[in-house]
This record gives structure tokens, sequence and C-alpha cells, in this order.
């Protein structure tokens, strides 16, 4: 793209992740992108975070380790209430850029059928491909989207499984370009591991990935945990940068989606109700 | 922004066996693929699921696969044949990757956006293709450039891209990648060395190409051509159920061969075009010379696209199906058939398959083996047969090795016994698919949920219905969505009365056996006489086969 795009209201009004906190050592300055546009922050000698776009300071907020900000005016950022339990570990897994639109970066991470496929061995192994019927709906007045009761064959189910199982995932949609899943832990079954990807539109076609985690874990270190995050991210990268085109299309009859697919249908629904044009291609009026 | 031609968009050598190659011609990707028949195949570079480049996908040598989730596409056709998050449905029909024309000669895999086929180009006899040397410039100022040039040995090119002279001919074409993309290509015909010629002509095209690009940079590049997928068929936007019309193809008998006693084969070729996609367990509607519709389901291994094979067993009470084929159809006859259709879809998401095949049965199982083979699945095929003369498809089943075990001359008690031997041991993730005559498959499904198979393992295709058709009791329907209330007197189907007030969903073999007739029962208590549903579906009482299923309450409502 040669000509900076301008972000239609819905998303230019979020607030939106341009860093992991741990990564932003004092006194020196960073510059990212958002929306196209260079940011640049710094945490001063003082310890205080300052965002700028080059003309004017943007807001700040610090969150799920992650530093925030906005070129708009947003609400509160959405709720995580897993990330304030006392015993969770929570790890900034890493940020990766991939050269696709968020939207299409978020479509991944809802999905199921792909784990036999990409993440081999991991996720999901073949010939377990099914996706079973799940539920999915808006809730908060329309301001979320949630899927629950999705069940995925994964190869090893936990760490103390040897065979394979059906595993549950909960998937929600707080935000245009974050997303957080929940699935059973390993370490103890009543409770569910909180694993968000919350992206950074650097532009219409490219976008960061922050990965972060709240998962209850006392065995494995900070450093493995990352590199499984990252591993993971890595198989879908090549995807999704396979992907045409890379932003989003929101016509219905653009792609041919199966009864597998009905949470991102409902977020593609969802991002053309709120009018989103950015990293999208809208359906022809 | 060109001629109305056929364009040269890949060498044959870059074709290489299970390899697809991303080509791209007028802002188009392309991928191309040969399969192991022989046909090279030119597809949008786009899985119709979730746009991922086929490109990156695997040639398996008979379809193309996404690496994303799997889908599976069809030589030849492009119809999507599997898809793999819903291991029990049929893909719809017509989700089909778009295709276009390909021919190939001189060592060139050729194709165009045209709506009809432009001539054939003309090119010499036996020449060899030139290395392709792509360039970001725009085409027409690429073929302006390059006519007048003189390849040593061969004089001018003329404003075709043609020259001839003491070395042979040569036969340049600039292949139009994108509005300030080109590939040149070229195909030369000399009895100089063929190498050293190459070598000559690739480095006169490289000094031409650094001409060119000197050129092209005083301008300023031109804006990529934009590229606008066509958009899906409106139902395939919202997942439809399948439906299926009339018996509405031609095809051609290409080949008819005794296959086995009393079984003879059939080898049915388009007309025109490229057949339908189908899938393993499908089956076609034909229809008879002589005014009948039959069902045969397809042996077609995978990637076995350019032909469906039939096999038709000649049934001494058949009420004229297979006497009819049998003794009066010809190679080189036509037929009318129906599109395919799959009331018996094989799940690949198992660790381990069981196929039950009795007598002529075998058909859509050989089919199921053979993609199950492909796939690397664990699967055993059993087949019973009468004798070792009806023993059908020698040469597929040679293909199964161990994986086949065959049961010749059994009478009823050994073959139960024999299955009870197969269905022993229920395994959690395996399926048992069955398809023979109706006694032997009552008896198996029988064996199976005696050995605790779950009903929803269980698959069998009926290819008959032999039971007695009971048509005594008159009812009445109500169909929901049309708000129409019918009467369905005695002596008549609720299938029939449909069809009169014009409502009816489609049908096939009228005898409760392929399916095809389902309605949804929204209050009421049917009375199944078919075999097609499993015995949970009918407790269940919402599904009927319309065709000979009844009432057993005053009136049925029905989702129609």
């Amino acid at each position: 793209m040669n000509t900076m795009t301008q972000p239609d209201p819905f998303m230019l009004n979020q607030w939106y992740p341009i860093a992991s906190l741990q990564e932003i050592l004092p006194g020196q300055p960073r510059a990212t992108k958002l929306f196209g546009q260079r940011i640049s922050y710094e945490r001063n000698v003082a310890g205080a975070l300052q965002v700028s776009d080059g003309s004017r300071a943007l807001p700040v907020l610090e969150q799920y380790g992650c530093l925030w900000t906005s070129l708009g005016e947003p609400d509160e950022l959405f709720d995580v209430p897993e990330y304030a339990e006392p015993d969770r570990r929570n790890v900034n897994a890493g940020s990766v850029g991939v050269q696709v639109s968020a939207q299409r970066g978020i479509e991944n991470f809802l999905d199921m059928g792909h784990f036999p496929y990409v993440h081999t061995g991991i996720l999901g192994a073949l010939p377990h491909t099914e996706v079973k019927e799940y539920n999915v709906e808006m809730i908060r007045d329309g301001r979320e989207i949630i899927a629950t009761e999705c069940l995925f064959y994964q190869p090893m189910a936990s760490t103390v499984s040897t065979s394979g199982a059906d595993v549950e995932y909960i998937y929600r949609v707080p935000h245009p370009t974050c997303s957080v899943l929940y699935k059973s832990s390993p370490m103890d079954e009543k409770r569910l591991d909180a694993i968000a990807l919350f992206g950074q539109p650097t532009g219409e076609e490219t976008f960061r990935g922050h990965m972060v985690l709240s998962i209850l874990d006392d065995v494995n270190t900070d450093d493995f945990i990352s590199y499984f995050q990252l591993h993971i991210f890595g198989q879908d990268k090549p995807i999704l940068e396979n992907q045409m085109p890379k932003r989003l299309p929101l016509d219905p009859r653009a792609e041919t989606p199966i009864r597998a697919d009905k949470t991102s249908i409902m977020y593609r629904r969802w991002l053309t109700g709120h009018g989103v044009t950015y990293g999208t291609i809208p359906a022809a009026a | 922004m060109h001629d109305k031609t056929w364009v040269p968009v890949a060498n044959s050598t870059d074709l290489a066996p299970h390899h697809v190659f991303q080509g791209r011609l007028m802002g188009q990707e392309l991928a191309i693929w040969r399969a192991d028949d022989g046909h090279v195949n030119v597809w949008e570079n786009r899985c119709l699921h979730r746009g991922v480049r086929l490109s990156i996908g695997i040639n398996t040598g008979s379809e193309l696969v996404c690496q994303y989730h799997g889908w599976r596409y069809a030589n030849r056709n492009a119809g999507c044949t599997y898809i793999p998050a819903h291991p029990a449905d049929a893909p719809a029909r017509t989700i089909c990757s778009k295709t276009w024309p390909v021919i190939e000669t001189g060592g060139l895999i050729w194709t165009h956006f045209e709506d009809r086929d432009p001539p054939l180009p003309e090119l010499p006899e036996g020449g060899a293709a030139l290395r392709p040397l792509p360039l970001a410039a725009a085409p027409e100022m690429v073929r302006e450039s390059l006519a007048g040039l003189a390849p040593e040995g061969f004089g001018p090119l003329d404003e075709t891209l043609q020259a001839r002279g003491p070395a042979g001919s040569l036969h340049l074409m600039v292949q139009p990648a994108d509005a300030g993309r080109a590939v040149i290509r070229g195909i030369v015909q000399s009895d100089e060395p063929e190498l050293a010629l190459l070598r000559r002509l690739n480095l006169f095209l490289r000094s031409a190409r650094d001409q060119i690009l000197a050129q092209a940079a005083l301008t300023p590049a031109p804006e990529p051509i934009p590229h606008r997928p066509e958009r899906v068929s409106e139902e395939l936007a919202e997942m439809p159920e399948m439906v299926s019309g009339p018996a509405r193809l031609r095809v051609q008998v290409a080949k008819k061969e005794l296959v086995a006693k009393d079984i003879v084969a059939l080898e049915l070729e388009p007309l025109r075009g490229a057949l339908p996609a189908s899938q393993p367990g499908a089956h076609i509607d034909v229809a008879l010379p002589n005014g009948l519709l039959r069902q045969y389901s397809l042996v077609n291994a995978p990637g076995e696209t350019g032909r469906y094979v039939i096999g038709v067993k000649r049934e001494p009470e058949s009420t004229g199906g297979s006497a009819a084929i049998h003794d009066s159809l010809a190679e080189g006859d036509l037929l009318a058939i129906s599109e395919p259709r799959n009331n018996f879809t094989l799940r690949r998401d198992v660790e381990e398959t069981i196929l039950v095949a009795g007598g002529i049965g075998v058909t859509p199982l050989l089919s199921m083996a053979a993609a199950l083979k492909d796939d690397g699945l664990p699967f055993r095929l059993h087949y019973f047969a009468g004798s070792e003369e009806q023993i059908a498809f020698g040469e597929r089943l040679a293909a199964l090795g161990d994986r086949l075990v065959n049961y010749i001359g059994l009478d009823p008690e050994k073959t139960a016994l024999a299955l009870k031997g197969i269905l022993k041991s229920p395994a959690p993730h395996a399926q048992v698919y069955v398809c023979g005559p109706a006694p032997m498959l009552d008896v198996t499904r029988a064996t199976a949920a005696e050995a605790g198979w779950p009903d929803a393992a269980v698959h069998f295709e009926y290819f008959a219905n032999t039971r007695e058709i009971d048509t005594s009791s008159s009812f009445r329907i109500e169909l929901a969505r049309s708000a129409v209330t019918l009467e369905v007197p005695a002596g008549r189907s609720i299938l029939s009365v449909l069809q009169e007030a014009g409502v009816a969903p489609p049908s096939s073999c009228c005898q409760g056996a392929c399916g095809t007739c389902m309605a949804r029962v929204i209050e009421g208590e049917p009375d199944h006489q078919d075999v097609y549903l499993s015995e949970a579906e009918k407790a269940a009482g919402d599904k009927i086969l319309t065709c000979v299923s009844r009432a057993k309450s005053d009136r049925l409502i029905l989702d129609l």
C-alpha cells in the first residue's frame, strides 16, 4: 500500500497494544507503527510511559503486560479477569510481525479446523479432523463474541496423559483485533488456562501479534512457555502470509464458509455491523 | 492488452511430479500442476475456503490438498472432494476451484482467459522450449522492444516475434504476467546441438532484458492489475443441503467390459468438458434406453476423474434395468446420467475402517478403499462373493494387497459366523461400512449391534429395498413451509402426492434405499418402511423417506 488509509471510527477508537512492557527499558526510546502511522514510546527515567505520534501525546495504558495506546478516543479496555488471579503465571510470550491483516490473524486464532494440518502432533493429529458442533453467541450487548463447547481432539491432551482426547475450548472476541481463548488446564482440570492474541494493526495488510498467557503452571520456565507459543505461531505465520487477499473479505460470498466456521462468520458479520473497513474488504453495498 | 491467443504460462519441465508451480497471467495467480495421469491443471491459486494459495498445497498425484484445512480438489474437474472438518458430509457439489483451459505443446503449458478457445498457436515441429526470462516491464513494451532484434543465426524477429535464418526458426512469446511484469518464453527449432543453442539464446535474451529494463526505468511502473476474484454462489455462502437434479449429464459409453460372471463394468466419458467431482460412496442415476432410472455406485479411485466407472450385475429378477445394460447397451452409446450424489460418505478422521462387501455391493467400497489407501489410513476390505468367478474388478482388488480378505461361497450360517469374527471388537475411532444384498446387510447390522458397535459407527447402503411395502394406510400431510395440506390415500406414496402438488424434494430410487427424498418431520409418527435410516434415526422419528414410508398417526407435519 503506497497510500496510507485512514481507519474507520470503530477501529480508530480502540486501545491497541504496541509493545510488551518487559521490553521497554528506561531512557531507551522506541518506535513502532499503528495504522501506518509512526508511533514513538519511551519510559522516562522517572518511570512514566509516554507515547507520541510525533505531533501529540497519545493515551497510555499498561495492561496485560503490554503498553496500549490509541489514535482515537477509546473506551475502557476489555476485561480478562484471570490475569489478576494471584496463583497464575502471566507470561508475555512474544510479539511477531505478520504480513497479513490483523483480522485474518484473529480469524486464524479462532479456528480449530487447521490444528491437525498446521499444528500437527501438537494441537491436533491426523486423522482426527472433525470440528464438532459448538455454540457461538453475542454477549455484553453485542460488544463481544463468545464461542463455547468447542471440542477438538488433541494428541497429548495434557502433560500427564499418554493418549489423545477431546479438549474443550472457549473463545472470546471482545475487540476487533484481540481474542482470548481458554482451555482446560493440565494442572487443574477445573480451571482454564487463558491464551490471548492481541493484534496491533501496523498497516492494513500487516500486524504484530502480541501473545500473552495467563496459565496454571508451576513446572515450566517462562522461556519454555514462550518458545512453545512462538513455535505454534511460527506454524501459523506462513499460512497467514499465503492468504489472498491479505485483507479480510466481509462479503459472505467472497469465500466458502462451512459449519465449523460459525465463529468467524459471526466475527465477519460483527465487523460489518460496526462498519469496519480498515484491514478488511467490505461487502459491496 | 493482448490479442486473443493462447499464452504460455509455464515450461513442461516446471511441472515436476507431485509439485505445484505458481504462475501468473494478467495479475491472476495460477496454481499449475500435473496429475499422475499426465493431465495438467491450470487453476486459480486460491483455496475457496480461506483464500490460502494452493501452490503451497500438496499434489498427491490425483488431488490437490490445501495446507490450511486439508480440503481436497480433484484432478481435472477441480471439484472439492473432501472437507476434513466435516468428515461425515459430502461437500456441496458446486464447490469447485476456478479452472482455465490448458494445452501442452512445444514443451510449454498454455492457457487463456477468453470465453472461447482461440486458434491453436502455430509452432515449429519438434522445437525445444527456451528457459523463461521474467522481467519487471510492461508486456507491450517488451514485445515492441524484442521485435526487430536479430539473434545470431536467426535474423530479425518480425512483429509476431518469429525469426527464421540459417540456424533454424525461433518463436518468442511474451507472457503478460501483470501490467508491469512479463515473462519472455520461446521455442526454437534447429539442427544445432541443443544445449549450446539454448545457452546462446539465453545470453541473447539476457542482454535484451538489460536494454528493456533500462528503458522501463525511464517510465513509472504501471499499477498492478487489481485482482477481483469471482464470488462464490449464494447458496455456498450459506452452506446448504445437497440437492440434485434429474439425469441431465450426457455421457458416452467408452468401454463395456465383462469383469466377472454376470457383471459388466461401464466406463462413461463426458461428451464435452469435465465430469463433476465425486467422492467415495457416491452414486449416479443412469437413465436407461428403456426409460428406467437406476442407481449405480461409482468405483472411481481418487483422481480418476476422466471417466465414471460403474459395475452392473445382471439380476435375474430385474425389472429390466440390468438386462437393458447387459443386452442392449454398446460401446459408443449415449446415456443420460445425474451428477454424483453421496448418501454413503466416507469419514477419514478415523483410526481404523472396516469395509464389508457382499457381491456387487463391492462397488462403492472399492472407491472407499482406494481413497483410504491413498491417504495411508488403515483399513480392510472383507469381500463376500458366491464363487471365484463372481469376484469383480480383479485389478482394483489386487492393488489393495493384503488389505483385501475374500470369503468365497459361504452359506448364510458361515457368513454370519465370519461377520461375527470381523466385527468382534468395536474400537473407538473405528467405522464400519457395509454394502450388499439386503439379507446380508441385515445380518451385518445385527451382528455389529450385538458386538456393541454404536449405531453411528456402522454405515450401510442397500442397493435395493426388498421389503414388502405396505401402502394400505391413508393419512393427511401438512407442509409447514408451503402451508399446504394434502391427503395421501391408500396405494399412493407421499412422494407422488408431493410431486403432483409441485413441492416434492429430489428423489431417486423410489424404493427407500438411497435417501434422496428425505424430509424432516415436525410432528406426527412416521411409519418407516425404508432401508436407508438407521434404527436410531427411525426411533427419533424426525426424518422420513417420502417414497415408501407413511404415517402411523392421522397426520404428519413435514418441513417442506
